[in-house]
């Protein structure tokens, strides 16, 4: 029940500050909002199953897709298309899935990237369809939700994603499922051992995961007016991973925490250096030589025992 | 009672403290007046577009330096903030932001595509003037927004159909087009299959290589062998191996007439070992990197304000060769911010909306120190500019003009009008 109220209390806060900041510093949260939930689905394949995927980017770009061809070519309204994105995500993570989870460690690495590249270069050569590299332009941010400004729209949207991505990971990691996937990825073959299909877990993590992944894909590409090929690139499977490094693996609030990290680390290192990428690098080998378990999981490691 | 002027009332005392208040207040009055005017510059410092970038930054110092020491800007100092964009739709996009949120007036200088079009919806809802210098037809086909325009660079639309009338008459009809398989290559394949048509020529190939592609030779034997005029535009390092394998596979035989656009040797020495294959082949440069004979004063003084020599390399390193084509569109769209602010009496943000269209009535731009690629046409309704082409050869490993384009030559029917569109 503690966890619970945390939980809320951490959603509270954001709503007021979504509320209270600057517009520039609202509509940047909301952007942190959005990817953290691609990062939050990442976090539950990784952090909490063990499948390290390097291609989550595929499932982020086929909720882009998902929402923005449906918004272009039939004109569906915003949010029915982000309901779309999240399925294309779920879907596409099922198909990858049921072939890539043949394969563990390393070799899923591998295949999940080649299939992203695949995914990458299908965008290209519909290129007449999905605006290829270039890509497509959404539509004007104010038919977001009809009446309400874009900045709260976009700031309202965001939220609601969070807020569901949240309270949804945590439900999971509290279930009976959530504990066999951790058992998936401390021992997979005690596991198997004790009578559970390591395939059946780790599949319907995936998918979950992919879910997240399309739901931030779809939201981003609408709430932001832009959706085109280069989501679908290595760089946004990388990202998920970093950030949940950084704000610590199987932990629930870690993924938030590591997305606003880095983007103000990013943020901020520019306006003191045209070394930005140094810094974030310099920020990132300090993080594993000190803190290997990210910033939740140290403090967790350090006594804070009760961090889900 | 009398008034003794040794004891001063207490009104004089407040007149006098007064007239200081507004003494010690006047030269923070002339400061407000001469606050700098802060342009914000979304530069492709890492990432993809960085061989742009270093020179893109180059050419906008160089550029705010020569309209500062002539007075800045109505009068006002100017200053540029620059912020990386990773070459990446995503981070240019929060950098319209970033920049918008810091004052800056308004905010120029993307090349890329993608990253053009990812960030103009963020720049139209902010309602921030957002001047491209990518040479897309994204802006002109309607794609954009009313805040979105193309003062500095002719369109990749133009450019290739106005290289048609003298391809056709000077080196061959029949054309065969290698170019990239993505949305760049499709405009060349496009425009410029439509453009040769008209001249009585016809495209008999068009072979389009993957991304990917690290190795051509399996493309090479696709060209038919009647082909007069091969087409070649291949952004990207792999350009020294496509030019390499074009010279393994022709030999010292007969060859097509070989025309391409410079794009590719943007930033690479024509004369580095690989290209020698190039000699007596020709290219699109919309300014020509090596100094031509006649030279105009205004280019004179344009080379040697961005430090590019003869060749078109930097003068402080002979290897780090320019992209000469490309980033005299930073230093014309600086000019043409300042006669646009100009134009509209721009005091403040509040202005922004006149700017544009003050810009958006612009007709020509005449030939001179703050266009020293050229005269120039703009079109108000489609917010795209067009001026002159070269086209080059490679003789002895440098790039001399053998002829330059009319604007009319890359004129062609309006696809938009912006104008009629909502701020």
């Amino acid at each position: 029940m503690k966890v619970w109220i945390a939980h809320l209390a951490v959603l509270a806060a954001l709503a007021v500050l979504l509320a209270v900041l600057p517009a520039y510093h609202a509509t940047n949260l909301a952007r942190i909002l959005t990817l953290a939930v691609f990062a939050t689905g990442y976090n539950l394949a990784f952090g909490y199953t063990g499948l390290l995927s390097l291609g989550h980017a595929l499932f982020f770009a086929a909720g882009v897709y998902g929402a923005a061809l449906p918004v272009t070519y039939w004109g569906l309204s915003p949010l029915p298309a982000i309901a779309l994105g999240c399925l294309a995500g779920g879907g596409m993570a099922a198909m990858v899935g049921l072939l890539a989870l043949r394969t563990a460690g390393v070799s899923f690495m591998i295949v999940t990237l080649m299939f992203a590249q695949a995914g990458y270069l299908t965008l290209l050569y519909f290129g007449q369809i999905t605006g290829g590299d270039e890509g497509l332009v959404m539509p004007d941010a104010t038919a977001l939700i009809p009446g309400l400004s874009p900045d709260t729209a976009r700031a309202v949207i965001a939220f609601a994603l969070f807020a569901l991505a949240l309270v949804l990971s945590l439900a999971v990691i509290r279930s009976r499922l959530g504990r066999v996937m951790v058992a998936m990825r401390e021992n997979e073959e005690r596991s198997r051992m004790l009578g559970y299909n390591p395939f059946t877990v780790k599949l319907t993590a995936l998918v979950l995961s992919g879910l997240f992944a399309g739901a931030a894909g779809a939201g981003y590409a609408l709430l932001f007016g832009y959706a085109g090929a280069s989501f679908a690139t290595i760089q946004y499977s990388i990202l998920p991973m970093l950030y949940v490094l950084m704000g610590g693996a199987g932990t629930t609030l870690g993924p938030l925490l590591g997305t606003a990290a880095m983007f103000y680390l990013v943020d901020g290192a520019a306006r003191i250096t045209t070394a930005t990428l140094l810094v974030v690098g310099v920020a990132l080998v300090l993080l594993i030589l000190f803190a290997p378990k990210g910033i939740l999981g140290t403090l967790r490691e350090r006594g804070a025992r009760w961090i889900p | 009672m009398k008034k003794d002027l040794l004891v001063p009332s207490r009104r004089s005392v407040l007149k006098g403290m007064g007239a200081g208040l507004a003494a010690s207040a006047f030269p923070g009055y002339t400061w407000a007046q001469s606050a700098p005017i802060k342009l914000g510059f979304q530069l492709h410092r890492t990432g993809i577009g960085a061989a742009y970038g270093r020179w893109y930054e180059r050419t906008a110092q160089a550029a705010l330096k020569v309209v500062n020491d002539a007075g800045g800007i109505g009068g006002r100092p100017v200053e540029i903030l620059f912020e990386d964009d990773a070459t990446d739709p995503k981070r240019g996009a929060e950098v319209v932001e970033k920049l918008a949120n810091d004052g800056c007036d308004l905010i120029f200088g993307p090349l890329f595509s993608h990253v053009v079009i990812g960030s103009a919806p963020r720049a139209g809802e902010l309602k921030i003037p957002y001047l491209v210098c990518s040479e897309g037809y994204h802006v002109a086909s309607g794609m954009l927004n009313r805040w979105t325009l193309q003062p500095g660079i002719t369109d990749v639309r133009s450019q290739v159909s106005s290289m048609a009338p003298w391809v056709a008459a000077n080196l061959g009809k029949k054309v065969t087009m290698v170019y990239p398989d993505y949305a760049f290559g499709y405009d060349h394949r496009d425009f410029f299959t439509e453009a040769i048509k008209a001249q009585g020529g016809e495209v008999i190939a068009q072979i389009a290589i993957p991304p990917t592609e690290t190795t051509f030779t399996r493309y090479l034997p696709q060209i038919p062998a009647e082909t007069e005029v091969l087409y070649h535009v291949m952004v990207g390092p792999a350009v020294l191996t496509f030019v390499k394998e074009l010279g393994d596979f022709y030999g010292s035989g007969a060859r097509p007439q070989i025309f391409g656009f410079i794009d590719s040797l943007e930033a690479v020495d024509t004369a580095s070992p690989g290209l020698e294959f190039l000699e007596g082949t020709y290219f699109w440069e919309a300014m020509n990197r090596v100094k031509q004979d006649g030279q105009t004063e205004a280019e004179t003084a344009y080379r040697a304000a961005v430090g590019v020599d003869d060749t078109g390399a930097s003068v402080t390193d002979a290897a780090d060769v320019s992209t000469y084509s490309h980033m005299f569109s930073v230093w014309e769209t600086l000019h043409t911010i300042k006669a646009g602010m100009e134009a509209a009496g721009y005091q403040s943000t509040a202005d922004r909306q006149k700017f544009v269209e003050a810009l958006e009535a612009m007709t020509t731009m005449a030939e001179g120190p703050g266009n020293p690629q050229g005269d120039k046409v703009f079109n108000g309704k489609t917010h795209q500019v067009f001026g002159h082409q070269n086209i080059s050869q490679v003789t002895g490993g440098k790039l001399l003009r053998v002829h330059r384009t009319s604007i009319e030559d890359g004129q062609y029917a309006d696809a938009v009008d912006y104008t009629t569109m909502s701020f």
